[in-house]
């Protein structure tokens, strides 16, 4: 599967992903904290500055990743041109576009490996209260396994519809689409029941 | 019941979620795309029922948080989280949403399936979700509730039709595979 880091290395990917983490959290907080349009210029200057240093790939992937929030700006600052003012409008959409911008800067330097470390440190307490971490991880790889996998058996339904209708596949594939899937589940689960299953078991 | 079963099931649902949003063949009843997994999200209830369908969108909405691009467009990330993002309230509500559609589809039993599972889909997947969304937008935007509401209406009718949609394929699904569909058994 495509992942969302970024293809180029940067100094950040060496960052601990937790401090990472938090540093987002206090940043989108300060954020939210300061509607000053000087201090929301700054900060996009700043984000967008950050961006720019692993070089114009970097870059780019990153204007891509934001680029869906412009009907969001463009609402914004017609609905304030009638309204409060264009000023106000135009912090909230700076902010907006920082907040997200930054938000992704963490994802596209962060594998997921070390998000799944972080998560993991932090349900380890809830394991006494009965919470079942191998469950969960194990739950998390068979959805990175398995999403192409049924991608691809949903693919081939609707060409297989195509070739017998001349119209379209329509909503009735998706119930042979989920026979398939509820299907495989049983098949897996009696696979990890052969290998010993999953166990409840929580301090392995 | 097994941990396998649950486990194996509530996995292979969230890749459903996902799966569903990659396949760009399907279109549904007029035209309308199957974007943004809402259909994905009303099964998970009618379905799998309230525990098992809430975790398979709480599975899905934390992956997709740790930066797997499973949201249709291949999107995912952070960045949907920020509380700037304006589409947050919609993520945050997908586990809140399925629950309450899983729940309402098993207190609805003394009615057929169908109608059960259209009628969850209505209150848990448009009703729950919407709220959601619209609290998540009128944040990020700084609008008021009705101005953010007056911005999601126009993606109600579509939601109304994948409502039915959830209802007549979990009818099929359980005549299919009775032992499959949590929520009547």
């Amino acid at each position: 599967m495509i992942s969302l880091t970024s293809p180029v290395r940067t100094r950040a990917h060496g960052w601990p992903a937790g401090a990472k983490l938090l540093g987002l959290c206090v940043a989108s907080v300060v954020l939210f904290a300061a509607p000053y349009l000087a201090f929301q210029i700054a900060a996009a200057l700043a984000v967008w500055v950050a961006y720019a240093l692993p070089g114009w790939l970097f870059f780019w992937y990153g204007v891509r990743r934001i680029w869906p929030l412009w009907p969001f700006v463009v609402l914004l600052l017609i609905w304030h041109l009638f309204t409060a003012g264009v000023g106000e409008g135009a912090v909230i959409a700076l902010r907006m576009v920082t907040a997200v911008a930054l938000a992704n800067l963490v994802t596209m330097t962060t594998s997921l490996e070390a998000m799944m470390a972080v998560i993991n440190r932090r349900l380890r307490p809830f394991a006494r209260l009965g919470v079942n971490l191998r469950a969960i991880e194990l739950a998390a790889a068979m959805v990175i396994r398995f999403t192409p996998v049924l991608a691809g058996k949903g693919t081939a339904l609707s060409l297989a519809w195509r070739a017998r209708s001349s119209r379209r596949a329509g909503w009735r594939v998706i119930v042979p689409f989920m026979v398939l899937a509820l299907d495989d589940a049983d098949h897996v689960a009696e696979a990890l029941r052969a290998r010993g299953g999953i166990g409840l078991d929580n301090k392995i | 019941m097994s941990t396998e079963r649950n486990v194996a099931q509530i996995a292979l649902f969230t890749a459903l979620i996902a799966a569903l949003g990659l396949i760009p063949q399907l279109t549904l009843a007029f035209g309308v795309p199957i974007t943004a997994q809402s259909l994905g999200i009303m099964l998970c209830g009618t379905v799998l029922g309230a525990r098992r369908g809430g975790l398979a969108a709480l599975l899905f909405v934390a992956l997709v948080a740790l930066g797997l691009p499973l949201l249709s467009g291949g999107r995912g990330g952070l960045g949907l989280f920020s509380p700037s993002s304006p589409t947050v309230g919609f993520l945050v509500g997908f586990p809140v949403s399925a629950f309450c559609t899983g729940l309402i589809t098993e207190r609805l039993r003394r009615l057929p399936t169908a109608p059960a599972a259209g009628i969850a889909a209505v209150i848990g997947g448009i009703c729950v979700l919407y709220a959601f969304g619209i609290v998540g937008m009128s944040v990020a935007l700084e609008r008021s509730l009705g101005e953010a509401a007056l911005l999601v209406t126009a993606f109600i009718p579509g939601d109304m039709i994948k409502a039915v949609l959830a209802g007549l394929i979990t009818a099929a699904l359980y005549r299919a595979r009775p032992d499959s569909v949590w929520s009547r058994a």
